[in-house]
């Protein structure tokens, strides 16, 4: 548009983006702290909990500190860990291993966190703290002197185009002294700032992988509440990291999921179906038998750690959880990092009135020396397998006392050019098998993500430049856009004339965020949309 | 004019409705609730009528549980001036609520009442006009578009053989239908000031209403699934298969 909007311009005390783990937890100690302090949270959300996504296994301490009765009136799903089996699966068959010691998870209860979220917000309001759901943070805006001074949420009412139409409502700026970005891994706002900033100069890359998730109705026999299950193996190769998860919980639903790293060389590769092949294992299958998805969604995660851990603040704000990367690999658990660094985040506002020194106390707290303790276990798997789990052996005997630090690279430069590969294709490697579970394909499990977008808005993937796609990526890595969304958003289509052509089917997207990380030119760039689309997982 | 708008807290129009397995309802818990759509139409008429200068007031009322406050808050940002919240935590048949918004209607004495045609989680379709029976009012339901005057309404309403319009004397309960108008985005620090401003609160004792059981509800149950089709090879199979179920 060529004229400048006027903005309304709201104020609070401390603006919080992202109602997760991390922000929900840093507004409410933020308020037990100081009651009088005007805490703003937006979450992009159509519902709090609705775009969360985890397992999830959930160690309670940060929680048991926040709310400390609250095994009193616990949220819906809320199962005690029972036991706990690690598998490595075979085209065929299975074997049973012994569970790594990161993975014994007594103590520990199985939640959904969405569920979690919706339980614990009407706990953070009651306290005073404001939750705006529908509301995204479009980008940070910056004070003369530099410093951020808050977000500015998206325009309501924009066509296709990027033409007002009827309706329009222009966003809003939002000012802070001090704004939160807790919007999870890979947070549109924390993807400028870092840049912006260049937070980021002294550590590594960050490093991703892509979950996948539903959650299932199954007949009775089929669930033992409490049991969690992990394996690694097929459908993936040794030299890609990744493995499944199967957490039972009451009322015979199961949780299920599936996680690949990132870095995956082979672009041929497609999550969701190896996801679909894993649920198709004679060790998994017959859980899921006979029963119905209710669920479904994917999110990307975290998987840089200690050592890909940009700088956690900047005047005027600072990035907390996973959009800083506060996930702990080996334990596949980020729910208590991501609480911890907000109410670290919290004390630290209350103890000096400024973002500045948080980054020094987040690294000195219980979060940091849990990521450096096994800062080397991920990035050992970057040589397959058999070498990652020996090293993840030695690191967790020695404790990550190692006087070396593996290193970290960028996940997209992992992608090798279909010319570089002479392998069979990953179904034909790894022999994938018909399937007749559920969901037939990747739009059928759309539809269980309940995910929805106006269709006439701007559309929210900006590819740079599309004619890269026809150029250059189709030849050099057969367009792994179309095989890593687990929405289907992106197609290669002919238009009219015949010629080849990239489609983006916008309104499927689930805010994954993979498109924005694997891609290997890095020309899409995700922004949010109007607020309130997306998906709505129910209990993920 | 003062303008008196029904507002129902109802599963989200997005959700994929799950029945519960011992067949009692459909699940509710964690389940997304918003303002019922028609009702939207309703807020957003008024709000209309507010700004043209045609009325001065709109008082937005719901009856529901605690959380049905979150759509009363929506409708205070749409810009409706107050808010009454009878509270009840037990599932409400249209004839309660037409008793409650019928003492509702007579405290507040409003020239219009607005409702939705119907609310999306029943789809029973009675309160409005169980309402204006239990006031004595005309009504005018499925309203696609509404003329005011001082004391009367002229309504357009949608029927199955095409648009029918009625004159109805003032006070008079309308109910809204879909093309009626778009209700618009609302806005963040309109959304931030609604959560300020105070709810009224009330319950079916204050107003002397009983619960209607006229109603007993015996099983929820899903639609019968859709059998998968089969795909046949030729027009002669196609020919033999509608035969042997007597379609042809
Ligand atoms: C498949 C999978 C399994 C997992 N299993 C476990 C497990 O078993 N145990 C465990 O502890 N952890 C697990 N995790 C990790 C865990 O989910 C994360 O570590 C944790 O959720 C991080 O919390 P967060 O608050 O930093 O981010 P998130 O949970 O991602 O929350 C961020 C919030 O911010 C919102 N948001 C983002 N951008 C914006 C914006 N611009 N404006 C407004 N709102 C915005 C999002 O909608 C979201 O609600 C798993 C993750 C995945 C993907
Ligand atoms: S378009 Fe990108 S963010 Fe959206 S679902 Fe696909 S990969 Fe995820």
């Amino acid at each position: 548009m060529s004229e400048p909007i006027e903005r309304d311009v709201m104020a609070y005390d401390v603006l919080v983006v992202g109602a997760g783990p991390a922000g929900l937890a840093a507004a409410m100690r933020i308020k037990q702290n100081a009651p009088d302090t005007e805490v703003c949270v937006l979450e992009k959300a159509s519902e709090v909990g609705a775009h969360n996504l985890a397992g999830a296994v959930v160690e309670t301490g940060p929680l048991d500190e926040l709310v400390p009765d609250w095994r009193d009136d616990p949220p819906a799903i809320c199962v005690d860990a029972a036991d706990d089996e690690f598998w490595m699966l075979h085209q065929d068959g299975s074997r049973r291993l012994p569970t790594p010691p990161q993975q014994n998870n007594h103590g520990n209860v199985i939640v959904s966190v969405g569920n979690l979220m919706s339980w614990l917000a009407p706990k953070a309001e009651a306290l005073g703290v404001e939750i705006y759901p529908g509301f995204s943070a479009a980008e940070a805006l910056f004070d003369e002197a530099g410093a951020v001074r808050g977000v500015r949420t998206p325009d309501m009412g924009l066509d296709r185009a990027g033409q007002p139409k009827n309706g329009f409502t222009p966003g809003i700026e939002i000012h802070a002294p001090v704004t939160l970005f807790a919007e999870g891994c890979r947070g549109n706002c924390s993807k400028q700032l870092i840049q912006h900033f260049e937070l980021d100069r002294h550590s590594d890359p960050q490093t991703y992988g892509i979950g996948l998730k539903e959650l299932w109705k199954v007949p009775e026999s089929q669930c033992r509440p409490g049991l969690i299950q992990h394996t690694i193996g097929w459908p993936l190769d040794d030299d890609t990291y990744g493995g499944g998860f199967v957490y039972h919980l009451d009322d015979n639903r199961i949780a299920i999921g599936f996680v690949v790293g990132l870095d995956y060389a082979d672009p041929r590769l497609r999550p969701f179906e190896a996801f679909q092949q894993f649920k198709h294992h004679p060790r998994i299958k017959p859980m899921l038998e006979g029963g119905e998805i209710i669920s479904a969604g994917a999110r990307a995660l975290v998987e840089g750690g200690w050592q890909s851990l940009p700088k956690t603040e900047m005047p005027g704000a600072v990035i907390l959880g996973d959009a800083a990367g506060t996930l702990n690999v080996p334990k596949i658990k980020g729910i208590h990092t991501a609480m911890r660094s907000g109410m670290i985040a919290a004390d630290h506002l209350h103890a000096h009135g400024t973002a500045d020194g948080f980054d020094a106390a987040l690294r000195a707290s219980t979060v940091g020396a849990e990521l450096k303790k096994v800062r080397n276990i991920r990035p050992g798997f970057n040589k397959g397998k058999w070498v990652g789990l020996l090293n993840a052996g030695w690191e967790t005997i020695t404790k990550g006392a190692s006087p070396w630090t593996l290193s970290n690279h960028a996940d997209w430069q992992a992608t090798r050019r279909l010319d570089d590969l002479d392998s069979p294709t990953p179904e034909d490697a790894q022999g994938y098998v018909d399937r007749d579970l559920p969901p037939r394909d990747r739009l059928a499990s759309v539809y269980f993500a309940q995910t929805e977008h106006d269709e006439d808005q701007p559309v929210h993937l900006q590819v740079l430049d599309t004619s890269i796609c026809i150029e250059r990526c189709t030849h050099e890595y057969g367009n792994p856009c179309t095989r890593f969304c687990p929405a289907n958003v992106y197609e290669m289509v002919e238009n009219e004339t015949g010629q080849a052509e990239l489609k983006i089917n916008a309104a499927n997207c689930v805010h994954c965020k993979t498109c924005d990380i694997k891609d290997p030119y890095q020309i899409i760039n995700w922004v949010v949309p109007e607020g309130g689309s997306g998906p709505n997982y129910y209990n993920l | 004019m003062k303008v008196l708008v029904s507002v129902k807290r109802a599963i989200d129009y997005n959700v994929r409705i799950q029945i519960k397995s011992d067949g009692s309802g459909v699940v509710t818990d964690g389940v997304k609730h918003s303002m019922n759509p028609f009702d939207e139409i309703a807020v957003e008429q008024a709000i209309r009528w507010k700004e043209a200068g045609l009325c001065d007031e709109v008082v937005a009322v719901t009856i529901g549980p605690d959380a049905a406050g979150e759509q009363l808050r929506s409708a205070l940002a749409f810009g409706c001036d107050r808010a009454i919240h009878v509270k009840t935590e037990e599932p409400v048949q249209p004839l309660t609520a037409a008793g409650v918004f019928k003492a509702i209607a007579e405290n507040e004495q409003p020239q219009v009442f607005l409702m939705g045609k119907q609310a999306i989680d029943d789809d029973a379709s009675q309160t409005g006009p169980m309402t204006a029976a239990l006031l004595g009012w005309p009504q005018a339901t499925f309203a696609s578009s509404i003329e005011l005057a001082d004391d009367s309404a002229r309504v357009t309403r949608e029927v199955d053989a095409g648009l029918e319009t009625l004159d109805v004397d003032l006070p008079a309960v309308i109910t809204t239908d879909l093309r009626l108008n778009e209700p618009r985005y609302l806005k963040l620090p309109n959304i931030m000031k609604a959560k300020k401003k105070p709810i009224e609160s009330s319950s079916l004792d204050e107003l002397g209403v009983a619960p209607a059981a006229a109603l007993e509800s015996l099983k929820t149950a899903p639609p019968p699934q859709r059998e998968s089709g089969v795909r046949v090879e030729s027009v002669d199979e196609l020919v033999a298969k509608l035969k042997e179920k007597s379609l042809l």
